[in-house]
């Protein structure tokens, strides 16, 4: 049975990034693209991280999602170029993390400045913008620990990456 | 020499340097002196393995054999490792640790920064990615020595010892032989002098900051870029490649 594009994208929504379970893979911008060539259904997605360990588990979670669904002749892409980056976390993603307790990427300024400004990182509870950094990495690659000093809430933020 | 020879050689160092900081950052793994300090320091270890990954991946497909990532990674002697001395010295105290990458990281951004745009595509697209993160890493590290040598008495001391210690295993960063000129002359890779201009730069104003200053005694050390290691690699390589040699082709 031919399926149409939108249908897969419809099936990757259901697929979630295994540490950060309310994004679908999606959301988080790493399904980069769903073409069909002669039949074959080819999905490109792209590492958050390069180290990222949940790549395997992800390709495997689209594998087996796509087969539930009688979807059998398909190619998973693993692309590296251009490198993901937050801007292309869904709006929809974004409201989903902060829901979540993460706070979802925020503006920050060319990283490649030394010593700027520490940027402000509000509380995905109580929306302080009184919070400070607790750790420049957090529980995965993507995120760093922060602190809200209004409600006392430990909090990760998801890091703004470009 | 031919083009892939040359770019097998410069791939396999860069390669190599990732795998092996990558390799004594994991050593910390529930080790770290803080609890944020153990996580920060594995995500780098993190980091460097996944640009590994992908180097040792694309060096393999360079060479007449055909190897993959793992054999290069697990299955060669350690004079056939080309990684510069500097990222396989012991961890030490934190204030080594800490400098040890970012005198590594000070390097490595300017050289992504550059390579991202280099006419052989593959190493572009390792590079462009690698860069985002090691931008990271150096934020984190430069903040660290700075907070160290601006610190206490103490560790101003330690980290001024760690900046001695560790400067003369950093000129190795900048080494260049007959595949650099030629890949430099194809205009795959830029001229190493100019990331050594920026290197000087980021590492004069962080120690500025950070209130310690260059050592005197301008020794330098080298070799590991020939295969010529020093004694600690042997120790890092039996623990990097035990699995793989006492049960060949284990996979997880």
């Amino acid at each position: 049975m031919v399926k149409s594009l939108n249908h897969i994208w419809n099936l990757l929504e259901d697929v979630y990034d295994p540490e950060v379970p309310v994004l679908s893979v999606v959301d988080l911008g790493i399904v980069r693209s769903v073409e069909r060539i002669d039949k074959v259904i080819h999905v490109t997605i792209t590492p958050t991280y390069i180290g990222c360990p949940a790549m395997q588990t992800i390709e495997k979670d689209i594998e087996s999602k796509l087969k539930t669904h009688q979807i059998v002749d398909f190619n998973i892409i693993t692309s590296i170029s251009p490198a993901w980056t937050t801007d292309w976390m869904s709006e929809e993603g974004k409201r989903k993390l902060k829901e979540y307790g993460i706070t979802p990427p925020q503006d920050e300024p060319d990283k490649s400045i030394l010593f700027a400004e520490p940027i402000i990182v509000p509380c995905p509870r109580c929306d302080s913008s009184n919070t400070k950094m607790v750790s420049r990495f957090g529980s995965t690659a993507c995120k760093a620990h922060y602190q809200c000093n209004q409600c006392l809430e430990p909090f990760d933020y998801f890091k703004c990456f470009k | 020499m031919t083009k892939k020879e040359a770019l097998y050689n410069f791939v396999l160092r860069l390669g190599d340097d990732s795998l092996v900081l990558g390799q004594r950052l994991s050593e910390l793994c529930g080790h770290g002196p803080i609890l944020e300090e153990d996580i920060a320091l594995t995500n780098i270890s993190l980091d460097l393995i996944g640009q590994a990954t992908l180097l040792l991946e694309y060096a393999g497909t360079l060479i007449p054999e055909n190897k993959s990532n793992d054999e290069l990674a697990f299955l060669r002697l350690e004079k056939e490792y080309v990684n510069v001395l500097l990222v396989e010295q012991p961890n030490g105290h934190f204030g080594d640790t800490i400098m040890r990458q970012f005198l590594f990281d000070a390097f490595r951004k300017p050289l992504f920064e550059a390579l991202q745009f280099s006419t052989d595509e593959k190493l572009a697209s390792i590079a462009e990615k690698a860069l985002k993160e090691t931008k990271y890493h150096l934020k984190h590290s430069s903040e660290w020595v700075i907070r160290l040598g601006d610190g206490t008495e103490e560790s101003r001391t330690k980290i001024q010892v760690s900046l001695n210690t560790l400067y003369r295993y950093a000129h190795e960063l900048f080494f260049t032989d007959e595949s650099d000129e030629f890949l430099r002359q194809e205009g795959i890779i830029s001229e190493l002098s100019v990331i050594k201009e920026q290197w000087d730069k980021t590492t004069k104003e962080v120690f500025n900051r950070a209130t310690i200053s260059l050592p005197e005694n301008n020794w330098k050390f080298e070799g590991g870029r020939v295969g010529r290691h020093s004694e600690h690699m042997g120790f890092l390589l039996a623990d990097l490649q035990y699995m793989q040699r006492t049960y060949p082709n284990m996979e997880w």
